[in-house]
């Protein structure tokens, strides 16, 4: 048994791809070596800034030797077809076997050496590599990520041998650029090419990289009494900027302190990939930053934590310069600016987006328990920092940037607070707009987006959400379950809807007007009337056609938003079936639907529960058979002289169910529903077990059926049980 | 081992010119029509498409009309200078011969923190685009470095590598200075020292105003279209070895995408109408780029034949 090693050796890697590569090496690399049969005892594969590294431990030195046989001709077929026979076999015809008339030939196939396998296993890999993006270099028609410079390729000590575009393969790889001695390395195995790189100053494993960054940065911080600002994504990052990475502590001017942290954080991560540093005590941040450079510098660092230094300085003065700027024009007074803006070409301007915003939020409001007028002018002033300098910088920052921009021009903190959290929750682990403020500027945004994008049939499709419209949605169920918002869906889809279609058709129309006024003027020399008239044309014809496609719109959204309830319930392990079966009654309520799914899955655990379900399916199936042969019998079941003892005892206990639904129902206790439906559960046994509902004579065989219907609707009244699997 | 630092602005130019001259380079001079970038020059635009090696370099006078700052702003300005250099194939080691440069204006790699960070660099007026990164020294953008993948639409082969140094911010890390204006133009030590506030101040604070508030912009709109017809003429004229008049052609697409930052500093072109402009102007730019490689392709045939 032998080891592979393999290391495809470029320049720099995008940091953000080097994951990726390393799982579609490990990929790969597997399928290739199975189709070939051969089964290594373990494989791993690393990632890193300037390469790719293969090891697969216990592979044999040979593919295992095959004998296949093949069909030939009859016996007695002409001599042509032997001959051809025996020349694709390279066999003589004594070497055939006879089997019912037919030749059949077996071919002892040597198993491939491994080496020759990889070398051609490298070549496919290579080139066709999964990268998101890819180029070539110099004369080369060959594609990489950026220029592949080198291909490491040992089995069991030996070189592989092969050629890719004129890349030899060989037993050569180089360590870090500048540290130690930079020269070329040989390495025959594993253990000798971890230990070179780490002689040649590179960390190979990515995991190693991150903890060596966690655990020097933690140290300088302790040492001045600091406390780091982890940040995972951050640390993703620069594992993937740096082959020997070593932290380094910098000051920051503290003069900078008072500019808002978040904007502190995202200059130093978004431009500059440092972390930001705080004091243990008061939680608040420390005017320091930690680097991470991919050097141990022969001054200790001084001069490249003096250079970042001053790097950081322009940006936050820069920072400083929009945080001054900004808050020199009011949020008011920039909403004329967001008139410029495209939010879509088929939707408006993000003006007119904030106006079917404010109209929505002064609709939900009171909903959630909001003041209309206040929630509107939330909304109205929710993206008014689009507009400004700081945002446009860090767009990350939008809303956040508001709701300081709202306070600093003592907008109130309520409507602060709202401005700032109007886009909450922003996935499934963010936390909601807190107060009923937030929450209506939250759910009107939120509405507005989905409705927009269905009316312009913008829909997700698969993987496919260009407009995170799943998020908003899921977003809005959040909202609407967590806080126990008592609104039916449809009640709010239908004014978003028709705001978002009156906006894209009188986009579309006016589009046309446009045009068409232009025609006119032209033919006509300029009239103002003529332009004012098309214009009223536009908007009444955009209200009659935004009423039309409402309907439609409003029905596929709601199928969105039990699509996307389903996968949410789902995931907190709610059986499919049971959301379907309570889906089926058309509620819009979804507070009301959860409670009913969480009911019905309680009932159906229990042992009436699962008993009565079966009871259900056998009267569902019994109506079925009898629809098929003519219309069932209408009315309530009676009770006749004739009947058994079992059937008057199911219409009484229906009797009861029904008063005791009719009163829990309406309350929303649905516990006390199901306790109701499980006291039929005896009854119905019994029913099934002594009474023959295909009774010779008819009036009995209707009043059963008529029996059988009301355990149905009875049933239904809760939940679609034909629905519910098992 | 790295060199000792320049002495001053020019110094930084000459050392860079005389890095780039030995290793076989054309030197060039600035082209003389107004362009936003090094990479608009002719000798980087046109000279990368075709089949013809081309190693060059220059500085080129970048004016964006929108980033005028009166002077005020410590590193932005609305007329700076860009040190460029294009290798057309890119040599196998042109990553070396780049931190070679580096160490030659006397940053030691082994004193500060190099790297190559992901930036894919794209210009959509011209229609290229290209892989590569930003060059980051103690975390300041020093270079931009691209593999060109293409031109007006067309493949670049074989690949040019270019480099651009913003050669004002590289200065200031140089020599430590917070403000361009305090940059030394020529050498301290000498009787005639200027900084290069001294050179170029004015001349911000002058064009900062005439870009924000001269422009007529119907006039700038009537210029754009004469100089988009004239790029029409060009090509459908003739030279006289029956050529077409790719290179006059060109210098007309560069002077209507001037046009148009001057009319897009003023803040007078609204988004939509912005983006037809830089539609026009990639048009232009691939019609030229596709009449370029043409006559490459028959100068090529006539060779072969």
């Amino acid at each position: 048994m032998a080891q592979l090693l393999l290391e495809l050796f470029s320049e720099e890697i995008p940091a953000r791809m080097q994951a990726d590569a390393a799982r579609a090496l490990e990929r790969m690399a597997r399928e290739a070596l199975a189709e070939a049969g051969l089964l290594p005892e373990a494989l791993k594969t690393f990632a890193g800034p300037r390469r790719l590294t293969l090891v697969a431990e216990g592979l044999p030195e040979a593919q295992g030797d095959r004998s296949e046989e093949r069909k030939g001709p009859r016996v007695g077929a002409p001599d042509q077809a032997m001959d051809g026979f025996l020349r694709s076999t390279g066999l003589t015809r004594e070497q055939l076997t006879e089997r019912d008339g037919v030749w059949f030939a077996v071919i002892e196939r040597k198993g491939r050496p491994t080496a020759e396998i990889v070398a051609a296993m490298v070549d496919k890999i290579v080139r066709n590599f999964p990268w998101p993006k890819s180029m070539i270099s110099g004369t080369s028609r060959l594609r990489w990520v950026r220029p592949l410079k080198r291909i490491l390729c040992v089995f069991d000590r030996e070189i592989v041998p092969f050629d890719i575009e004129g890349i030899a393969s060989g037993d050569i790889s180089e360590g870090h650029r500048f540290m130690g001695n930079a020269r070329p390395f040989r390495a025959r195995d594993f253990d000798e090419y971890r230990e070179a790189l780490a002689g040649h100053y590179v960390v190979l494993d990515v995991e190693e990289r991150k903890e060596r960054i966690l655990e020097g940065a933690r140290t300088l911080c302790f040492a001045r009494n600091l406390e780091l600002v982890e940040d995972q994504g951050l640390l993703d990052e620069v594992a993937g900027l740096a082959e020997w990475p070593t932290p380094i502590l910098g000051d920051m001017d503290p003069v900078f302190l008072d500019l808002p942290p978040e904007v502190i954080r995202t200059s130093m991560r978004t431009h500059q990939k440092y972390f930001a540093v705080r004091d243990p005590a008061s939680g608040k941040l420390a005017p320091h930053f930690l680097v991470v450079a991919n050097l141990e510098a022969v001054d200790g660092g001084k001069e490249i934590a003096r250079g970042n230094a001053k790097v950081l300085s322009a940006r936050l003065s820069d920072a400083r310069f929009f945080w001054d700027e900004d808050r020199k024009i009011g949020l008011a007074d920039r909403l004329e600016k967001l008139k410029g803006v495209t939010f879509h070409a088929k939707l408006g301007t993000m003006y007119e987006r904030v106006e079917r915003i404010e109209a929505l939020a002064r609709e939900v409001g009171p909903l959630v328990g909001a003041d209309a007028e206040l929630a509107a002018k939330a909304a109205k002033l929710a993206k008014a920092d689009l507009g400004t300098n700081m945002v446009g910088e860090f767009p990350e920052l939008q809303g956040l940037m508001g709701g300081y921009y709202a306070r600093a021009e003592s907008l109130g903190d309520d409507l602060a607070d709202a401005i700032r959290d109007h886009y909450r929750p922003q996935g499934p682990a963010d936390a909601l707009p807190a107060t009923p403020l937030a929450t209506a500027v939250a759910l009107a945004d939120k509405l507005d987006t989905l409705t927009g994008f269905f009316g312009i049939e913008e829909k997700p499709t698969g993987s496919r959400d260009p407009f995170a419209l799943r998020r908003a949605a899921l977003g809005v169920i959040r909202i609407i379950l967590e806080k126990k918002l008592r609104l039916g869906l449809i009640g709010v889809l239908w004014p978003a809807t028709n705001k978002a279609l009156q906006a894209t058709s009188s986009v579309a129309i006016n589009q046309g007007i446009e045009l068409e006024t232009r025609a006119y003027v032209k033919a006509q020399g300029s009239s103002a009337a003529a332009e004012l008239l098309l214009e009223a044309i536009g908007d009444a014809a955009a209200k009659h056609m935004s009423l039309e496609k409402t309907e439609p719109v409003v029905v596929e959204l709601r199928e969105f938003f039990a699509d996307r309830l389903k996968v949410l319930l789902r995931d907190q392990g709610k059986r499919h079936d049971l959301v379907d079966a309570v889906f089926a009654l058309g509620d819009d309520d979804l507070v009301r639907i959860v409670a009913r799914v969480e009911a019905l899955e309680a009932f159906l655990a229990s042992e009436d529960g699962s008993n009565l379900l079966a009871g259900f399916k056998r009267a569902a199936n019994i109506l079925k058979a009898e629809e098929k042969k003519g219309p069932l019998p209408t009315g309530p079941a009676v009770k006749l002289p004739s009947a058994p003892a079992e059937e008057i005892a199911l219409i009484d206990s229906l009797t009861v169910v029904t008063v005791r639904l009719k009163l829990a129902m309406p309350g929303e206790d649905f516990e006390a529903a199901m306790g109701a439906l499980a006291t039929l559960r005896a009854p119905v046994d019994a029913f099934f077990d002594k009474v023959l509902v295909n009774s010779e004579i008819k009036a009995e065989r209707d009043n059963r059926l008529r029996l059988l219907i009301q355990v149905r609707d009875a049933m239904s009244a809760v939940a679609d049980f034909s629905l519910v699997t098992g | 081992m790295p060199a000792e630092k320049p002495r001053s602005f020019q110094d930084l130019i000459l050392t860079l010119h005389d890095y780039w001259s030995r290793r076989g380079c054309v030197i060039l001079q600035p082209h003389d029509v107004e362009v936003g970038a090094g990479t608009l020059h002719p000798a980087t635009v046109l000279r990368a498409l075709g089949s013809k090696n081309w190693w060059a370099a220059y500085v080129q006078p970048s004016r964006r009309p929108g980033d005028g700052r009166y002077g005020e702003n410590p590193n932005r300005l609305q007329h700076y200078y860009q040190y460029q250099v294009i290798l057309k194939p890119n040599p196998p080691d042109l990553q070396d011969l780049y931190l070679g440069s580096l160490e030659a204006i006397g940053l030691d790699p082994r004193l500060h923190d190099i790297r190559f960070v992901e930036d894919d660099w794209e210009n959509p007026t011209v229609g290229a685009w290209g892989l590569g990164w930003e060059v980051w020294c103690d975390g300041m953008e020093v270079s931009q470095y691209t593999y060109m993948q293409q031109v007006g639409g067309l493949d670049v082969f074989p690949v040019a590598g270019e480099l651009t140094y913003g050669l004002e911010r590289l200065a200031m890390y140089i020599f430590e200075v917070d403000h361009f204006t305090q940059l030394p133009f020529n050498d301290p030590q000498s009787p005639n020292h200027k900084t290069y506030g001294e050179v170029f101040l004015e001349n911000e604070r002058q064009w900062s105003q005439a870009n924000f508030h001269a422009p007529d912009v119907a006039l700038l709109k009537r210029q754009f279209e004469d100089m988009e017809a004239q790029v029409s003429r060009m090509l459908a004229m003739t030279g006289p070895q029956g050529q077409q008049l790719v290179l006059p052609a060109y210098d007309h697409v560069l002077k209507a995408s001037h046009l148009f930052n001057l009319m897009d500093a003023t803040g007078a072109i609204a988004v939509a109408e912005r983006q037809s402009y830089i539609g026009r102007i990639r048009d232009l730019c691939k019609m030229c780029a596709e009449a370029y490689v043409a006559a490459d392709k028959a100068e090529q045939a006539k060779v072969g034949a």
